[in-house]
């Protein structure tokens, strides 16, 4: 049976309030910021945010007051510096406090990996003389073979990861390329997955080309066409990064005003994705369209 | 010879990588550093990414993440971060560069919080700076160098250096030989190879050594030979205006 429906729809399904959700999982790029603003706009509350590095999405979701814990290893913006809902978040409570569980990015991966593989922890040599390593979620363990001391790293099985993926057939199996990031881990990783997508393909087109099926589509629940889906963020071969939009949303955050100013714009002031294309404007959702085309050489798969 | 002092520290960053070592890059400076080592004196250097992608020719186009299409297309290889990762944890990464807000006398690196005024700052975290930190074989710091960032002692250690001396990581079971050279705004740092301790190595052109004492928090060693960071070569700042050309990040 098809997957395939509406950012709002996969949204409200798949999204409870309170869950543990992935997303932005290729670092700083394919960050599936139209569902981002889904969650923004359905008022979803109590969010547990999962990300190594998430670029503005987190400092978004909780501007908006959507997170009340944030397992991440980087959270601001990464081409202008700091997050200003962020800091206003945990330094005065505004517009609520959050808790953090404090990462790298090697041990969120590592995190996620465990959840994926069915382990409750993964052990690492990183991050031993690190301060936040001495949170809860990390363990000195002797490892039984050689008797070093190891960090175990606390499995992360979030509820529901949300994924931009360039393309995908209606049942969800996933072409996704590029800097892979964490996306295979944290599919893997989650209870159901949500995909937003370039393009809706025919099963053939997957089954063409196994090795670019980065997750099946039995790990995925919803799957939603959304061209531009990761807007201001890059998705190779689909879309460039709109830095400008990164640099304008550092300005005028700086303020919360001038972050409820920005939200009622580019979130409220749009219905839907489709609203969010057309506010973005023709010129400048051409800018984002790659140039010169790079293709790879189909690869044989004969028998 | 007119340059500014963004290009002299890409051409110092530049100068630690050598030939066919593979590099944790980063961002910006280091970046730019990486290219121009490529160009001039280490062209089978690797560039390893975070986000998974490795390297072996810089982007030509200029980016502001690691995850940007000019630095995805025409990679050598596109990972995952686990995959880059698990490089550096077994030892097959020599090289890596990472900044802070906060670095101390033994070049333990905070990027979490500061205070300013009394008041507690948030920053934004680890990202990967921790694991390179941790995991490989050397790290270059670069950094303004300003007294509210090098206090003697870091409030918090995000990115381990060699903690409080000789013998702190081996106790702590890190595997990586931690920071072994600073590049700052003022001047180029190493560490004692007995106490671990920061030693200015030399000072940029124009700059003095009273005037780094004055914006370092601790007592400065000087090393006894001292000198005079060399300017970058002609060929150093062609490589450096060649991949930044409109001087985003060294004008």
């Amino acid at each position: 049976m098809s997957k395939v429906c509406s950012l709002e729809e996969a949204i409200r399904d798949g999204v409870r309030d309170g869950a543990t959700v992935v997303m932005g999982c290729g670092l700083e790029s394919v960050i599936p910021f139209a569902a981002g603003y889904e969650i923004i706009r359905q008022k979803k509350r109590d969010l547990t945010l999962v990300a190594p590095i998430s670029d503005i999405q987190f400092d978004q979701l909780v501007g908006a007051g959507c997170a009340k814990k944030i397992v991440a290893a980087w959270v601001g913006n990464v081409a202008a510096g700091l997050g200003h809902n962020f800091r206003r978040a945990v330094e005065e409570g505004i517009p609520r406090a959050i808790e953090i569980e404090e990462h790298s990015n090697f041990t969120i991966g590592l995190g996620l990996q465990a959840a994926a593989m069915g382990l409750p922890y993964l052990p690492t040599r990183t991050a031993l003389g690190s301060d936040f390593s001495l949170q809860p979620h990390f363990q000195r363990v002797t490892c039984p073979f050689t008797g070093e001391t190891l960090l175990a790293v606390r499995a992360i099985a979030p509820d529901v990861a949300i994924l931009h993926v360039q393309r995908a057939d209606s049942d969800g199996n996933a072409h996704f390329w590029g800097n892979l990031g964490v996306v295979r881990e944290a599919a893997h990783a989650a209870k159901r997955v949500i995909l937003t997508c370039e393009e809706i393909v025919d099963h053939e087109m997957i089954l063409a080309d196994p090795n670019r099926t980065l997750v099946p589509g039995f790990l995925v629940s919803h799957v939603v066409l959304a061209p531009l889906g990761s807007h201001p963020s890059p998705t190779q071969g689909y879309a460039r990064r709109d830095d400008e939009f990164y640099f304008e949303y550092h300005r005028r955050t700086r303020s919360r005003e001038g972050f409820e100013e920005w939200l009622e714009k580019w979130v409220f002031g749009a219905r839907d994705h489709r609203g969010y294309l057309e506010l973005l404007g023709r010129e400048r959702r051409e800018k984002l369209i790659p140039g010169k085309e790079l293709c790879s050489p189909a690869v044989s798969f004969s028998v | 010879m007119d340059y500014t002092l963004k290009e002299l520290m890409v051409a110092a960053a530049a100068r630690e990588i050598r030939d066919g070592e593979r590099v944790f890059v980063g961002m910006r400076l280091p970046l730019l550093g990486f290219a121009v080592a490529k160009e001039l004196h280490a062209p089978n250097a690797i560039g390893l990414f975070e986000n998974g992608v490795i390297r072996d020719w810089p982007a030509l186009a200029p980016i502001f993440t690691m995850s940007d299409p000019p630095n995805v297309s025409r990679a050598l290889c596109c990972c995952g971060l686990l995959d880059v990762m698990a490089l550096l944890q077994s030892g097959r990464v020599e090289l890596g560069f990472i900044g802070g807000a906060e670095i101390d006398r033994y070049g333990n690196l905070n990027t979490h919080w500061v205070e300013e005024g009394g008041r507690r700052v948030r920053l934004p975290g680890s990202g990967g700076a921790a694991d390179i930190a941790s995991l490989a074989g050397r790290c270059v710091v670069i950094m303004n160098h300003e007294r509210r960032r090098f206090p003697e002692k870091a409030r918090f250690i995000t990115s381990p250096g060699h903690g409080e001396g000789k013998g702190w990581r081996e106790m702590k079971k890190l595997k990586g030989r931690g920071p072994a050279r600073v590049i700052t705004s003022l001047g180029i740092f190493s560490f004692d190879p007995e106490t671990r301790e920061m030693v200015l190595d030399s000072y940029h052109p124009g700059v003095s050594v009273e005037k780094i004492r004055q914006e370092t928090g601790w007592e400065l060693k000087v090393a006894a030979d001292a000198g005079e960071t060399r300017p970058p070569s002609a060929d150093e700042l062609a490589a450096v205006r060649k991949y930044d050309p409109q001087g985003v990040w060294t004008r």
